[in-house]
């Protein structure tokens, strides 16, 4: 019971730290903001460029463009709050690495998992009050009517999601580990790979064969067809079950994965002396 | 009883012979080979294609013992294997060969238990350098499961002892001098109150009364809280007054382990001016090297 407490108690050292360099770091984080604003902003205009582009619907009468608009805000705001997540995830050791500090936090007497807990449990905070803030924004510009909408059920859809991102994300924070010169960067593969095969801005049926098929295995699919149909059809949450449980099946396969992955990268970062950048 | 024992500990780095995904498949244990090679540079047996490892031997077998509330110092040249040793006795580094108990766990089947129980400082301040020293103490303070409160009321209290300025505890790292940020470091490493504190060149960059107030607190915490301390250093008249006994490492072997009267006895006096430490050390660590066989077994 103690020794629970101590775990929990320290899980937060992680939350308040992430807390405080935000603080300190908060030019960076507005700077951020405006970039995933107009990010989000600019793909959605496309919507709205398709009506213009097929002559105002006289060459394609059936383009709905609010519909389009909405199709890619939501697909912008899915893959920000996502691949969010992901990065705080996989910067893990990263940060601290850059910071000089990892040393000290892998020889303080705490599970892994409890380390793990509370970045994850920050980054899921933090990629929510961000992702909320641009859609504020972005609903102010497009005048969005959300009135039909199940918003519920898509946060739902959304938070079940995100179990598998916080697998794939534990399983690459462990590059840095193995690769202390370039493992930071690896990351961003799996992020790219997962945007395309995804469905993010286009549905899945577009993509040619091989493609296709990774679809399927891909967490972010489930979820943004999920968020879309609770958003743009206004699906009730029970019948968006069929978007939820391949998600969380994923995430109860993939976050053991991740510490199991971790665990080994850990173990063979202390055997090689990988951990401290200067001998 | 006995603190730390250090039990035939060998630790080699470099390029392994396959790469860490070979080794993952073969299972997780890729131990070391025991080969017991005494040279510090070994080169590849020139093994067909695979790629040629070159292997530094950082600890090479070495054995010893630290009692409970000692003052053990560990005295050697850059790259004689002081900052390694300590790193294997902190569990950051998993050894080749050997066993290391601390307090009577072991660091590599026990790394929790031992952990809850030590602290180290490192030669380089490791700090989130945008915080504070009052945020990075918290979140290191926390790690270790203490009360937020007390913590902060401490960390003034420690750092005001080792006399930096109010202000400087709530300004960002990066703005202090490197020997103000190594006292953040010491300053940490005292607040979760190890059983075993390991310092690592603690007072290298500190100005002559801060390095006095840092040596005073090593001799404090082991009079008040019976603290066993394991530190290296190269300055060898703070091992010389500080430390109960010295293990003197080059190349990776301990070459020499002593009080530092005896370590002094060693060498006869020149022209009738006394021995010091430092001679002592030239001595033993210089090209012309005692016989090690002699100095090894204490
Ligand atoms: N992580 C590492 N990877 C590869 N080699 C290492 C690593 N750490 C230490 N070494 C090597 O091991 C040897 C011992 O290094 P160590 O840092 O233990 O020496 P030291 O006695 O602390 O020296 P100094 O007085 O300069 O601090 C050196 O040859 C060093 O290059
Ligand atoms: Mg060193």
């Amino acid at each position: 019971m103690a020794a629970l407490s101590m775990q929990l108690r320290a899980s937060y050292a992680f939350m308040e730290r992430n807390f405080n360099l935000i603080k300190r770091y908060w030019t960076w984080e507005l700077v951020w903001l405006v970039y995933s604003v107009s990010d989000s902003l600019a793909v959605s205009f496309i919507g709205l460029g398709m009506g213009v582009l097929s002559g105002g619907g006289a060459a394609a009468p059936n383009i709905n463009t609010g519909y389009l608009v909405l199709y890619l805000l939501i697909g912008t705001l899915v893959w920000r709050f996502l691949s969010q997540i992901f990065f705080w995830i996989t910067d893990l050791i990263n940060i601290e690495r850059w910071e000089g500090t990892i040393e000290y936090t892998l020889m303080a007497p705490i599970h892994r998992i409890t380390h793990m807990a509370g970045q994850t449990f920050f980054a899921v905070i933090y990629s929510l009050v961000f992702t909320g803030v641009i859609l504020g924004v972005t609903a102010l510009v497009f005048k969005i009517d959300l009135s039909e909408s199940n918003l519920a059920g898509a946060l739902v859809v959304m938070l079940s999601g995100s179990f598998s991102f916080i697998g794939v994300g534990i399983m690459s924070s462990s590059l840095p580990l193995l690769f202390p010169e370039r493992g930071a960067q690896m990351s961003n593969v799996f992020i790219a790979l997962l945007l395309l095969i995804s469905g993010v801005y286009y549905p899945v049926s577009v993509l040619p064969g091989v493609l296709r098929k990774l679809a399927v295995i891909s967490p972010a699919t489930y979820v943004l067809e999920g968020v879309r149909k609770a958003l743009l059809d206004g699906t009730p949450t029970i019948e968006l079950w069929k978007n939820i449980w391949p998600v969380l099946l994923m995430g109860l396969a993939l976050i053991p994965a991740g510490l199991w992955v971790f665990d080994i990268a850990e173990r063979y970062a202390k055997r090689s002396g990988k951990l401290h950048r200067n001998g | 009883m006995e603190a730390i024992v250090v039990d035939q500990i060998y630790k080699k780095f470099g390029k392994p012979a396959e790469p860490f995904w070979k080794r993952i498949l073969k299972g997780a244990h890729a131990n070391g080979n025991g080969n017991s090679g005494a040279a510090v540079q070994k080169n590849g047996n020139g093994n067909g294609a695979a790629p040629k490892p070159s292997v530094t031997v950082a600890v090479d077998h070495v054995t010893f013992t630290v009692q409970q509330g000692e003052i053990f110092g560990v005295l050697g040249p850059n790259g004689g294997g002081k900052s390694t040793l300590i790193r294997l006795i902190s569990t950051l580094l998993l050894p080749d060969e050997g066993k290391i108990s601390v307090m009577g766990y072991d660091v590599v089947r026990q790394p929790m238990r031992v952990q809850e129980r030590i602290n180290r400082v490192s030669v380089e301040a490791s700090f989130f350098k945008k915080l504070s020293p009052m945020e990075n103490l918290l979140y290191g303070a926390r790690l270790y499961g203490l009360d937020a409160r007390e913590t902060r009321k401490q960390v003034v209290e420690i750092l005001t002892r080792l006399g930096l300025e109010k202000r400087a505890i709530f300004s960002p790292m990066e703005e202090m001098s490197r020997g103000m940020q190594q006292k953040v470091a010491i300053a940490r490493a005292l607040l979760s109150r190890p059983q075993l504190l390991l310092l690592d060149e603690p007072t290298t960059g500190l100005d002559p009364r801060s390095k006095r107030e840092v040596q005073a607190i090593v001799r404090e915490l082991r009079e008040q809280h019976g603290t066993t301390i394991l530190l290296t250093t190269h300055d060898m008249s703070e091992a010389d007054t500080l430390c109960d006994r010295i293990a003197i490492m080059n190349s990776g072997k301990v070459i020499a382990l002593d009080t530092p009267q005896g370590l002094k006895a060693l060498i006869p006096p020149k022209d009738s001016v006394e021995t010091t430490l430092e001679d002592v050390f030239l001595e033993l660590t210089g090209k012309k090297l005692v016989n090690p066989e002699e100095e090894a077994d204490v």
